[in-house]
């Protein structure tokens, strides 16, 4: 494995023990403290505090939990409908095959990010899962015509035609024989998606037009940056910076693992 | 092409009417709400308010849905696209207010990181092995790792307000006379330097990259070996011969990306206090303003759709072997 890949697993690793155990040692205090707003940094506020005088580190803490679950969600989605699109348009051939790519097509055409930004505001998502889910609903198409485009030309392969000529049921032929050749796509895919996700989930966040929760990382970032005025104040930078940090790191360590899984299903990009 | 023509014009179908749908699947009665406040702000009775509001707004909910729909389509046909319920003014006029803005800056930004990040990987292909190679890589990775709105957030805050070298919002400074002055321009292309800088620092990477990728495809063609043996200058191989046989499919890829760009975006014009389409849509989403939002959506989806089909004309009439296959 190369070292890039390592860092990258073990940053990953560290945001999910961060998300998954961190909330029960920081807690979380919602309510105001108008005292301590923007407090410098210190042992009892390690990042500082917000304009509310809320602990940084604490809502970074427990803002971590819904990244995962909006990336895991949008990603998951995405993979099960661009599976369904693909492999199943690949599989039915003719005038289902057409006018499943033609859908394709059209969402792939369709300015995505506008799309999820007026969805997610007009109905008003409140959970991360849901939110997730609209995302995917415009993350398939790439997926969707690479795995279209695989299925098609495994179909010709040797192994398939001697798999048909001993009478393979077709479930067989698609789940032992097509489907392992399609994981390294899907993983990669699954990353990449999540990835975008992100990016995505963040800016709407950004942009104010989802009532997420105040610990959210692009709730603060849409806090910190437009409303609180904290951009502006030498003391708000701490609050403006670790969510934007946090959220860098992330999406780095994504692209690490994200390359290391290429490398790892394609043989000629390892190295000796 | 035939194909692409038919697609395109699906697409923007889907658009319309999906914007139609979605306008009217929207939890609470948007006309109602607006009805209540034109009678509030211009003290009319309820009916005539509500009366008020479907001319402004175009749309009529309290006739059949098919009705609905050909009185959509026509008044789309005619470029109807009703009146901004926050603004009060047609929303074609804020369109076309808006579009010359975005335009400006991401056009600016995408032939800056064209040029830019072109030339670079051009010049890491043909110097493989130099220091340019791995460092236009890194600089790529990394770049991309950060959204542009977030590189957007560090620059307003490095050279907007702690160096304080560089306006923090709008298109150009009040004192300013629009018009075709020195004065007026400079300030125009003063308050376009970091949303232009936002967009360009991640595309001339991926730019320098496709460049490089495209070059190197390029160099093992014989007719390389050819121009070296005539012995020719080595930058007249570098234009003639490398450059302009690995720039075409980049042009063509440029050319399709424009129309992305042109829907603005959201994060970086409303950070800048940009008036483009982007900020007007992040504004219309906010304010639940319908049409204004109905009518930026499929202005870009034209725009995309439109840029889609131009590209792969280009590809088309620049290089012959893509009509071929």
């Amino acid at each position: 494995m190369k070292a890039s890949t390592k860092i990258g697993l073990i940053v990953l690793a560290f945001f999910f023990l961060v998300a998954l155990i961190g909330p029960s040692f920081i807690e979380l205090e919602r309510t105001p403290d108008y005292e301590a707003r923007f407090a410098p940094v210190s042992w009892t506020h390690p990042l500082g505090t917000d304009y509310a005088g809320r602990d940084v580190l604490a809502q970074l803490v427990h803002g971590a939990g819904d990244i995962f679950l909006i990336a895991f969600s949008a990603g998951a989605f995405a993979v099960l409908i661009a599976f369904m699109v693909g492999v199943g348009g690949a599989l039915a051939k003719g005038l289902t095959d057409s006018l499943l790519l033609g859908l394709t097509d059209i969402f792939l055409t369709v300015p995505s990010f506008p799309l999820m930004a007026i969805l997610s505001a007009l109905f008003q998502v409140g959970d991360p899962i849901t939110f997730g889910f609209l995302l995917s609903l415009w993350s398939w198409p790439g997926l969707a015509r690479s795995l279209r485009g695989q299925v098609l030309s495994l179909q010709h392969r040797e192994f398939i035609e001697v798999c048909r000529l001993m009478c393979m049921g077709p479930w067989h032929i698609l789940w032992r024989e097509i489907f392992p050749n399609l994981i390294p796509y899907i993983t990669l895919n699954f990353i990449l998606i999540s990835r975008n996700a992100i990016t995505a989930s963040v800016g709407i966040m950004m942009l104010g037009l989802v009532p997420l929760k105040v610990e959210n990382w692009g709730m603060m970032l849409n806090l910190a940056a437009f409303q609180s005025g904290a951009i502006f104040l030498p003391q708000g930078l701490t609050y403006l910076l670790a969510p934007l940090i946090a959220i860098v790191f992330f999406q780095y360590s994504l692209i690490l693992v994200a390359g290391g899984i290429e490398e790892l299903f394609d043989p000629r990009l390892r190295k000796g | 092409m035939k194909k692409a023509l038919i697609l395109a014009a699906l697409t923007v179908w889907v658009a319309m009417t999906f914007t139609f749908l979605l306008i009217r699947q929207i939890p609470g009665d948007v006309l109602h709400n607006f009805a209540v406040n034109i009678q509030n702000t211009q003290g009319v009775p309820y009916d005539q308010a509500r009366e008020l509001a479907k001319l402004q707004i175009n749309w009529d909910p309290d006739k059949p849905l098919s009705d609905q729909y050909i009185h959509y389509v026509t008044s789309l046909a005619k470029g109807e696209l009703g009146n901004s319920t926050n603004y009060r003014i047609p929303v074609s006029s804020i369109l076309l207010a808006a579009l010359p803005w975005t335009v400006f800056i991401t056009f600016t930004a995408a032939g800056l990181s064209f040029v830019i990040g072109v030339t670079l990987g051009l010049w890491a292909a043909w110097k493989r092995g130099s220091w340019l190679d791995p460092a236009l890589t890194l600089y790529a990775t990394i770049t991309q790792a950060v959204p542009d709105f977030l590189i957007g957030v560090v620059l307003l805050l490095t050279f907007g307000i702690h160096l304080n070298w560089m306006p923090l919002r709008g298109a150009y400074s009040p004192e300013a006379d629009p018009g075709l002055s020195l004065a007026f321009l400079s300030s125009l292309c003063y308050h376009a330097i970091l949303p232009v800088m936002a967009f360009s620092i991640p595309a001339i990477g991926s730019w320098a990259l496709s460049a490089k990728a495209s070059a190197t495809s390029v160099l093992g063609e014989d007719y390389l070996l050819v121009a070296r043996a005539k012995g020719l200058k080595p930058w007249r191989i570098l234009r003639d011969y490398l450059g302009r046989n690995a720039l075409l499919p980049l042009v063509a890829g440029l050319a399709s990306s424009l129309g992305g760009l042109l829907g603005g975006s959201m994060l970086i014009e409303t950070m800048f206090g940009y008036p483009g389409l982007g900020y007007f849509l992040a504004q219309s989403i906010g304010t639940r303003d319908y049409p204004l939002m109905q009518g930026i959506f499929l202005l870009s989806t034209v725009a995309i759709v439109a840029s889609n089909l131009a590209g792969e004309a280009l590809s088309r009439r620049l290089d012959p072997r893509v009509s071929k296959g």
